[in-house]
C-alpha cells in the first residue's frame, strides 16, 4: 500500500549570485557602524600590533581609534590645513602625516605634540609613509617630488623628481628597507631604490594612478587609477599579470585581507569589490556614497572604509562566541534525549516486537485533499497567502494547490457555491499574484496558466451573483486590465529579443548557425504571452 | 551442435498473473496463480515462485483447490482439459479432457468427483453463451481421462467466473447476467430468477457485475454497475425475496469476496480501495486505500488469514486479516508503453513504462519487477477519463548515473504541461533521486533524446515539435556542498525551421546526428557547428543511427522507402536498399544492427553491419503485426555459438515487444537446453516446514542428493544417469494414491533394465573396416577425454542416450568382444 503522495510544492531555485565560501566568508559581518567625521575620510591604516587601533585621517585631524571604541582614543590637531596619508610604523608607537601646506609631521601615539616637522616640500603632502627600517620616512607630494627624510634628525636625505605629475600613492617596501613604490597622477608608477639613487623600474598604468600596493612576498605590485586595478609582476621586471576592470568609476584604495591576501578594491562607484586568488569578484560590499580610503585589520575582523561625506564606516566580523550564546538562550526547549526516549532501545532476543505505524505527517491542505474536500482545501491554501505576517506568505502553495486541483479535475467544484467573501479572497490573490515574477520567477507560465483556467471558470460561476455585487465586480475589471497590461509587457519583451537577435544575427559571422542560446523558460512565458 | 533451426521466437515472461482469482492453500503458505498457460506458485511470505506447473496448452482460465486433498488443485484451460497437479511438489496428477474451450471452474465439497465448468452454449458455435454445466470427473486409473459425461445446470450465464458462484456448502448456484440474478438448487432442482427494474429512480445503472455466497448463511451479494451492494436473503421463494442496499463505490464493484466464517464481507472495484464490510453491523467498515490499479479479484485463505486482491497492473496483494499489506506480488506490467525499450546498465533490467506515471525495472533473468520509480510524484487518482501525467520518454546515460525523463499531460487538449526530469543515481541509497526539474523544457512535445556516450561530459539532447533542438549541461559543482550540480540549457539549435525528428550521438560522442525531415544534419558536439547535411529524398527520416565499434563511421537512416548507410568520412551515400524498416537498432556490443520490416502483415528481422549490404542473418515473419520497440540487452556470459548465423546473438540478446504488447525474444538451442537443464537442479523443495521427521529424513535425502549430484558432475549431463534407477526409485518413491497406470509403468520398467546399446551403429559396418577404426579410435580417445569436458558444457543434457560411464579399460574390453561377436555371427550368416 503506497502512501498517500502530498501536492509537490515547486520550488524556485533562486537566481543571481552563487552562494560560494568566500561570499559565506565576507557576509560574515554585523550592521556597518557609521562614525561622522568633518570632512572626506582620505587614509585610514591599521596599526599592525594589537590591539590593531586605527588611525583615520579626515579634514585637519588625524584621529586614532581603538578597534570597538566608536569614540577617538587620541586626536591630532596640530594641521592648519587639512592632513593627508596619516600611517603608522612598523611597531606601531609612531605616527606620520603630510598636509596640505606641505608640511609632515611625525606624532608619538602615546603624546600629543608633534615630535618632529619635516620642512621642505613646497607643495600639498598627500602621501606619507615609514620605510620598514623605521627610521626613515618617506613622502610625495604634489610638487613632484618624492623625499626621503631621516627620524632622528630632522632632515632631507633624498629627492627625487622623476614623476612629471603630482604623486598620489606611495608604498614602502617590508622586506627591503631601501625600496618602495609611488605613483603619480603621470599614469606611471615607479620604483625607486634609496641605495642607488634613483628609479629601477617604471610602469604604465594608463591612467592616473590613485594607490598603489605590494603584495606580502613583495612580488606583485598593485596599482589602481581609472577604472582600472592592475597587477604587475616585480620579478619579470614589472610585466603586467592582470588588468581588472569591475568598477565603473575610478578605483581610489586597494587594501589585501590579512587571512589569504584576497585584494579589495574601493571606488567611487559606491562598491567595495573582493577579488579571489584568480582575481575573480567573489563579493561585493555597497556603500551609501563614493569611496575614499579602506583597510581591512589584521585577521579580517574589521573592515573600515571612508567615503566622502566624511562618513566613515566599520564592519566588524560576527564572532563564533556570539553564535553560541544564541544557542544557549535558546535552551528551554526539552532537550534532544526527551524525544528519542525509548526509541534507541534495541530488543532483545525474546522480546517480541510490535511495530506501531509511523503516521505521516501532513500540511493541513494535503489532509483535505487526501479526503477530497477539495473546497476546504482551496480554503485552506487561500488562507497561507492572505495571512497578515508576512513570513508566512506562501503563495507557491495556493499555486500549487490550484494545480493540483485542475490535474484532478475538480478546479470547477472547488470553485462552485463560494459566496462573495471568499471570491474576494480568491481574487485578492490572484490580483496581486497573477504578474509577480518576483515571487514566482520561473513558474510565471505555468501560473498564467492556471489563473487564466481559474478566470475562465470563475465567470462561470460569477455569472449567477455578478448582478448585485460592484465589489466583485470592481476586482474581476482590475483583475483583466492587469492581465491586460501585463500581455502588453509581454509583447514589448518579446520585440526586444527580436531585435536583439537580429543584432547578434548580424555580429556573428555569416554560416549556417542559429542565434544564440535563449533560456527556455523565458520563451515559455512569450509563447503564452503572445 | 546447433541444428538447422536452432533458432526460434520464444515468448519471454511477462504473463498476466491476474487474470483470474488466484487461491490460497489451506495453510496459507502458497498462493496459486494463472499465469498465461502455466500455474505458478508463489510462497505468500517471501513472494518467490516456488513452482511453475506447466502442461496447458491454452491460457490457463481457472485454478480452485481440491475439495477432498487440499494438497491437489485443479486447473481449467482454454485448451479444453482440467488438470489435476501436486502443487508442493509440482507434479501433474491427472489429465480430464472435455474437448471444448473452459472459461471457468467451481466445484464444491458436496458434489464429490463433479466439477461445473463454463462453456459455450453450442459445442460447436463460437457464440456470446454460455452454460455452466456438471462435469462428471471419471475415477480410473489412466493419466489422461476423457471426461464427456456433462449435465447443464444454468443456461445463458456470462463468462466472467465472478459472476457465477457457489453458495453455502454446494447447496445451490447463484449466476448473474445483465439486470437478472439467477439461483439453482441443485436438491429441489429448481431455477429462481430475480430481476432488477433497468433505471432506478435516478437513472442509475443497476447491472449486475458479480456475486459472492455467504459460507455459512442463505445470503448472496451482488455488485452493481452503480457502485452498490445488494444482500439477497429469502430468495428461495419467488415472491417474498428481501435484499438490502450498501452504497460507498463511486464506481461499478469490481469484485465480491466473503471471508471463510462469513463475518466480512470484502468488496473492490476500480478507486483500488480494499473494502471489509462487517456483516453484523452493516455500517462499519474499513478501507485499506491506495492498493494500485484497479481491483479485479479477491480471494481469502481457507483459514481465513489472508486475503488477497489482484489488480489490473499485473499485481498480487497479498494482505493480512488485520488489513496489513504483507507481501506484494508484481508481474510485468504491461499498459501503455510510450517509452522505448531500454536496459539499465546497472541492473541489466528492462526498463518501460509501468505504473501510471512510474517507470519499471523489471529482470529479464528472474521475470519479476525489480522495482518501480515514481516519476511523475503525485498521487494517482483512480477516476477514468482523467488526464494524468504520464512518462512519455526516458533515457539513460552511458554508465548508468544519469536518468532524463520526460511527462506529459494534456495530449488531447491544447494546453500541454510537460517537464522534463534528470535523475542521478545514488550510491548509498541504491535508487535514482531526483535533481534538476526542468517545467517546458520546449514549447512542445519532447520527441526524441539521448545521452551523449562521452564520458568527460554529462550531454542531454532532446529534440521537439518546437522546429527546435536543446541541448542540456550538467553545471559544474559550486564551492558549498548545500546546492548540487544541476542541468541547464546549452545550446538550441534549428535548422530552416524544420521539424527535428530523431537524435543520434556517434558512439565517441563527437557528432550529433540530428535528422529534420529529409535532410540529416551532422553538428560537432564541441561547438555546435552544423559540420555537413546528408539528404536522400524522397520522404522523412525515420529513424537514425549510427554503427558501433569497427562501423562507427557509417550512419544508418530510414525512410518509409529505403534504408541508406552513409560513410561520415567522405560524407556520401555508402549504399541503400529499398526496404520498408520500421524498427532499427543497434547493437552497443557489436557492430551488427538490427532492422524490423513489415512486409504483408507480419514482421520480418535482417541482422546485418554497417559496413556490407548484405544481412548476417534473416528470418521471414518472426511475428505477426508490427513490432513496436526492441532492445539488445547484454548477456551475463557470452555465448560461444560456433555457426556463422547465429554468432549475432553471442553476445547480447534481442528483445522486442508486439503490437500485441508480447515480449518476444531469440532463444537458440543450445541456451534452451542449459535453461532447461537448471531449472531440474532448481527443483529443490526448499519450502518443506523444518520438522523432526523432516530433520530425520533430510540427512538421508541430502546425502543421496550429493551422490546423485556427483554422480551428475562426473558422469557428465551428457551421460545420463542409468535410467533403471531413476525408473525404479520413481516407482518406490512415488506415493501410491499419484502413481500412474500400472500398464504405463511396466514397459518403462522394463525398458530401464535394458542395456543400452550405442554399439549398434558399429556392428553394421563391414567387418574389415573395424580393424582399422579401431586403432584409430584408440588414438583419437585420449583426444576425446581431454575434450569431454568442454563438450559437456556445450551439449548439456542432450537428449541423446549415453551408455553408463565405464572404465577405459572395460570399454575396450566391452567393444573388443562385442566386434569379434559380431564379426563371427556375419560370417556365419554369410556362409
Amino acid at each position: 500500500m503506497a502512501s498517500f503522495k502530498p501536492v509537490k510544492v515547486q520550488t524556485i531555485p533562486k537566481l543571481g549570485e552563487r552562494v560560494t565560501e568566500d561570499t559565506l566568508y565576507w557576509k560574515n559581518y554585523k550592521a556597518p557602524v557609521q562614525i561622522k567625521e568633518f570632512a572626506a575620510v582620505t587614509k585610514i591604516e591599521f596599526s599592525p600590533l594589537p590591539p590593531h587601533n586605527y588611525v583615520v585621517t579626515a579634514s585637519t585631524r588625524i584621529q586614532v581609534y581603538g578597534p570597538h571604541s566608536l569614540e577617538p582614543v587620541r586626536t591630532f590637531t596640530r594641521f592648519h590645513d587639512a592632513a593627508y596619508g596619516g600611517s603608522f610604523r612598523g611597531d606601531g608607537k609612531l605616527l606620520v602625516a603630510g598636509s596640505e601646506e606641505g608640511l609632515i609631521r611625525l606624532f608619538d601615539t602615546g603624546g600629543r605634540v608633534a615630535l618632529r616637522q619635516f620642512t621642505g616640500h613646497s607643495k600639498a603632502v598627500h602621501v606619507t609613509s615609514f620605510l620598514s627600517d623605521g627610521y626613515r620616512v618617506l613622502s610625495g607630494s604634489d610638487d613632484l617630488s618624492s623625499r626621503v627624510w631621516d627620524v632622528a634628525s630632522g632632515t632631507e636625505l633624498n629627492s627625487y623628481t622623476e614623476h612629471t605629475d603630482y604623486i598620489r600613492a606611495a608604498a614602502a617596501s617590508k622586506l627591503n628597507p631601501d625600496l618602495y613604490v609611488t605613483g603619480s597622477y603621470d599614469h606611471t608608477v615607479k620604483l625607486f631604490d634609496v641605495r642607488v639613487g634613483g628609479s629601477v623600474m617604471t610602469m604604465q598604468h594608463g591612467h592616473p594612478v590613485e594607490s598603489v600596493l605590494l603584495y606580502p612576498s613583495e612580488a606583485l605590485l598593485v596599482s589602481t587609477g581609472g577604472r582600472y586595478v592592475k597587477v604587475w609582476d616585480l620579478l619579470k621586471g614589472g610585466q603586467q599579470l592582470v588588468s581588472l576592470k569591475n568598477h565603473h568609476k575610478t578605483v581610489t584604495c586597494a587594501c589585501l585581507s590579512t587571512t589569504d591576501n584576497k585584494l579589495l578594491t574601493g571606488s567611487l562607484d559606491r562598491h567595495v569589490k573582493v577579488y579571489n586568488s584568480s582575481y575573480k569578484v567573489v563579493h561585493n560590499f555597497d556603500y551609501a556614497t563614493s569611496i575614499l580610503s579602506l583597510a581591512v585589520a589584521p585577521d579580517d575582523k574589521v573592515i573600515a572604509v571612508g567615503m566622502t561625506n566624511g562618513v566613515l564606516s566599520v564592519r566588524h566580523r560576527k564572532h563564533t562566541e556570539e553564535k553560541q550564546e544564541v544557542l544557549g538562550k535558546r535552551r528551554r526547549n526539552p532537550a534532544y534525549r526527551v524525544f528519542i526516549k525509548g526509541k534507541n532501545y534495541v530488543p532483545k532476543q525474546d522480546d517480541f516486537l510490535v511495530s506501531k505505524t509511523v503516521k505521516q505527517h501532513l500540511q493541513k491542505h494535503d489532509r483535505q485533499l487526501k479526503c477530497f474536500q477539495v473546497s476546504k482545501a482551496l480554503d485552506t491554501a487561500l488562507e497561507v497567502s492572505i495571512c497578515i505576517w508576512r513570513r508566512f506568505h506562501k503563495p507557491e502553495v495556493t499555486v500549487a494547490v490550484m494545480t493540483e486541483l485542475n490535474r484532478r479535475g475538480t478546479l470547477k467544484n472547488a470553485l462552485a457555491g463560494r459566496d462573495e467573501q471568499s471570491l474576494t479572497t480568491l481574487l485578492n490573490f490572484l490580483i496581486k499574484y497573477v504578474c509577480a515574477h518576483s515571487h514566482i520567477h520561473a513558474r510565471e507560465m505555468t501560473h498564467e496558466y492556471i489563473n487564466s483556467n481559474i478566470i475562465f471558470i470563475l465567470c462561470i460561476s460569477l455569472n449567477v451573483i455578478l448582478g448585485d455585487s460592484n465589489k466583485l465586480m470592481r476586482l474581476l475589471q482590475r483583475l483583466m486590465e492587469l492581465l491586460g497590461r501585463e500581455a502588453e509587457l509581454q509583447q514589448e519583451l518579446l520585440q526586444v529579443l527580436g531585435i536583439l537577435d537580429t543584432l547578434f544575427a548580424s555580429l556573428t559571422p555569416r554560416k549556417e548557425v542559429t542565434g544564440p542560446a535563449v533560456p527556455p523558460i523565458m520563451q515559455g512565458s512569450q509563447l503564452q504571452a503572445a | 551442435m546447433v541444428e538447422e533451426s536452432g533458432i526460434r521466437v520464444v515468448r519471454c515472461g511477462g504473463n498476466k498473473i491476474s487474470f483470474r482469482a488466484p487461491i490460497i492453500s489451506k495453510d496459507s503458505r502458497f498462493l496459486l496463480c494463472a499465469s498465461g498457460d502455466l500455474v505458478k506458485v508463489f510462497s505468500t511470505s517471501t513472494e518467490e515462485c516456488v513452482h511453475v506447473l506447466e502442461g496447458h496448452t491454452g491460457q490457463v482460465t481457472g485454478v480452485i483447490l481440491n475439495p477432498t486433498n487440499h494438497l491437489q488443485v485443479y486447473s481449467c484451460s482454454a485448451d479444453g482439459t482440467i488438470r489435476l497437479w501436486d502443487f508442493i511438489d509440482g507434479i501433474l496428477i491427472k489429465i480430464f479432457v472435455c474437448g471444448w474451450p473452459i472459461f471457468s471452474i467451481y466445484v464444491s465439497e458436496k458434489h464429490v468427483g463433479i466439477a461445473f465448468i463454463t462453456i459455450h452454449m453450442e459445442s460447436k458455435k463460437h457464440g456470446e453463451n454460455f452454460q455452466l454445466v456438471a462435469l462428471h470427473l471419471p475415477k480410473v486409473p489412466e493419466q489422461e481421462v476423457e471426461a464427456r459425461e456433462m449435465s447443464a445446470v444454468l443456461c445463458n450465464i456470462s463468462s466472467n467466473p465472478g459472476s457465477t458462484a457457489m453458495g453455502r456448502g454446494g447447496e445451490y448456484v447463484a449466476s448473474v447476467m445483465g439486470r437478472q440474478l439467477t439461483v439453482y438448487f441443485f436438491k429441489k432442482l429448481k431455477t429462481y430468477r430475480f430481476s432488477l427494474k433497468a433505471t432506478d429512480k435516478k437513472g442509475a445503472k443497476n447491472a449486475f457485475t458479480c456475486v459472492a455466497c455467504h459460507p455459512k448463511d442463505d445470503c448472496i451479494a451482488t455488485g452493481h454497475e452503480d457502485g452498490k451492494i445488494r444482500l439477497w436473503r429469502n430468495f428461495n421463494q419467488k415472491k417474498e425475496y428481501t435484499y438490502s442496499t450498501q452504497h460507498w463505490h463511486h464506481d461499478a464493484v469490481g469484485t465480491l469476496c466473503f471471508t471463510t466464517e462469513g463475518m466480512h464481507l470484502l468488496s473492490g472495484g476500480v478507486e483500488s480501495v480494499l473494502v471489509q464490510w462487517h456483516c453484523e453491523e452493516v455500517n462499519k467498515k474499513d478501507f485499506l486505500p491506495r492498493l494500485g490499479g484497479a481491483i479485479s479479484h479477491i480471494c481469502v485463505s481457507p483459514d481465513g488469514q489472508m486475503y488477497s486482491t489482484s489488480h489490473l497492473d499485473n499485481k498480487i496483494n497479498i494482505i493480512h486479516c488485520s488489513l496489513k499489506l504483507s507481501a506484494v506480488i508484481q508481474g510485468l506490467v504491461k499498459g501503455n508503453i510510450w517509452t522505448d525499450l531500454m536496459i539499465d546498465p546497472r541492473t541489466r533490467a528492462l526498463v518501460m513504462n509501468g505504473r501510471p506515471g512510474h517507470l519499471q525495472f523489471y529482470s529479464l533473468q528472474q521475470d519479476k519487477q525489480l522495482y518501480s520509480l515514481d516519476i511523475v510524484q503525485q498521487e494517482y487518482i483512480n477516476q477514468e477519463g482523467l488526464d494524468q501525467f504520464e512518462v512519455m520518454r526516458a533515457a539513460f546515460s552511458v554508465g548508468g548515473t544519469w536518468l532524463a525523463t520526460v511527462e506529459e499531460r494534456g495530449r488531447c487538449t491544447s494546453d500541454l504541461e510537460s517537464s522534463l526530469k534528470l535523475w542521478v543515481y545514488n550510491e548509498k541509497a541504491q535508487s535514482f533521486e531526483l535533481n534538476t526539474t526542468i517545467t517546458a523544457a520546449h514549447q512542445d512535445r519532447i520527441m526524441h533524446m539521448c545521452f551523449s556516450p562521452s564520458t568527460e561530459t554529462t550531454m542531454l539532447v532532446t529534440t521537439a515539435w518546437d522546429n527546435q533542438f536543446k541541448v542540456w549541461l550538467l553545471g559544474l559543482d559550486s564551492d558549498t556542498q548545500k546546492e548540487h550540480a544541476s542541468w541547464s540549457c546549452d545550446y538550441v539549435g534549428s535548422y530552416h525551421g524544420l521539424q527535428p525528428t530523431n537524435c543520434c550521438f556517434s558512439s565517441d560522442g563527437s557528432l550529433l546526428a540530428v535528422s529534420f525531415k529529409e535532410v540529416v544534419t551532422i553538428w560537432s558536439s564541441d561547438t555546435w557547428e552544423l559540420l555537413t547535411t546528408l539528404c536522400q529524398p524522397p520522404g522523412p527520416i525515420r529513424e537514425l543511427c549510427f554503427g558501433r565499434l569497427s562501423c562507427s563511421k557509417y550512419l544508418l537512416g530510414t525512410t518509409a522507402k529505403n534504408l541508406f548507410c552513409w560513410n561520415l568520412l567522405t560524407c556520401s551515400l555508402e549504399w541503400s536498399t529499398p526496404m520498408d524498416v520500421c524498427l532499427l537498432r543497434s547493437d552497443p556490443l557489436s557492430e551488427n544492427v538490427v532492422a524490423f520490416s513489415l512486409h504483408s502483415g507480419n514482421t520480418d528481422l535482417f541482422v546485418f553491419r554497417p559496413s556490407e549490404p548484405r544481412p548476417l542473418f534473416t528470418q521471414k515473419a518472426v511475428c505477426g503485426g508490427k513490432v513496436q520497440r526492441c532492445v539488445f540487452s547484454p548477456r551475463e556470459e557470452p555465448l560461444d555459438s560456433c555457426d556463422e548465423r547465429f554468432q549475432w546473438l553471442n553476445r547480447s540478446r534481442l528483445y522486442f515487444l508486439t503490437e500485441l504488447m508480447e515480449l518476444l525474444t531469440f532463444s537458440t538451442k543450445a541456451e534452451d537446453e542449459r535453461i532447461l537443464n537448471s531449472r531440474k537442479q532448481l527443483l529443490v523443495d526448499d519450502s518443506v516446514a523444518v520438522t523432526p521427521f523432516y530433520l530425520l529424513l533430510g540427512k538421508h535425502r541430502q546425502q543421496q542428493e550429493e551422490k546423485q549430484n556427483s554422480g551428475v558432475s562426473q558422469a557428465a549431463d551428457r551421460v545420463q544417469p542409468p535410467q533403471a534407477s531413476v525408473a525404479i526409485k520413481e516407482l518406490l518413491h512415488t506415493p501410491a494414491h499419484v502413481l500412474p497406470a500400472a500398464s504405463f509403468l511396466c514397459s518403462m520398467f522394463v525398458n530401464s533394465l535394458l542395456i543400452s546399446n550405442t554399439g549398434s551403429r558399429e556392428g553394421k559396418e563391414p567387418a574389415e573396416q573395424v580393424e582399422e577404426s579401431e586403432k584409430e579410435e584408440d588414438d583419437s580417445e585420449e583426444e576425446m577425454e581431454t575434450h569431454d569436458y568442454e563438450q559437456e558444457v556445450r551439449t548439456q543434457g542432450s537428449v541423446e542416450e549415453a551408455p553408463p560411464l565405464l572404465s577405459k579399460a572395460e570399454e575396450k574390453e566391452l567393444r573388443r568382444v562385442r566386434k569379434t561377436d559380431f564379426s563371427w555371427v556375419t560370417n556365419l550368416a554369410s556362409s
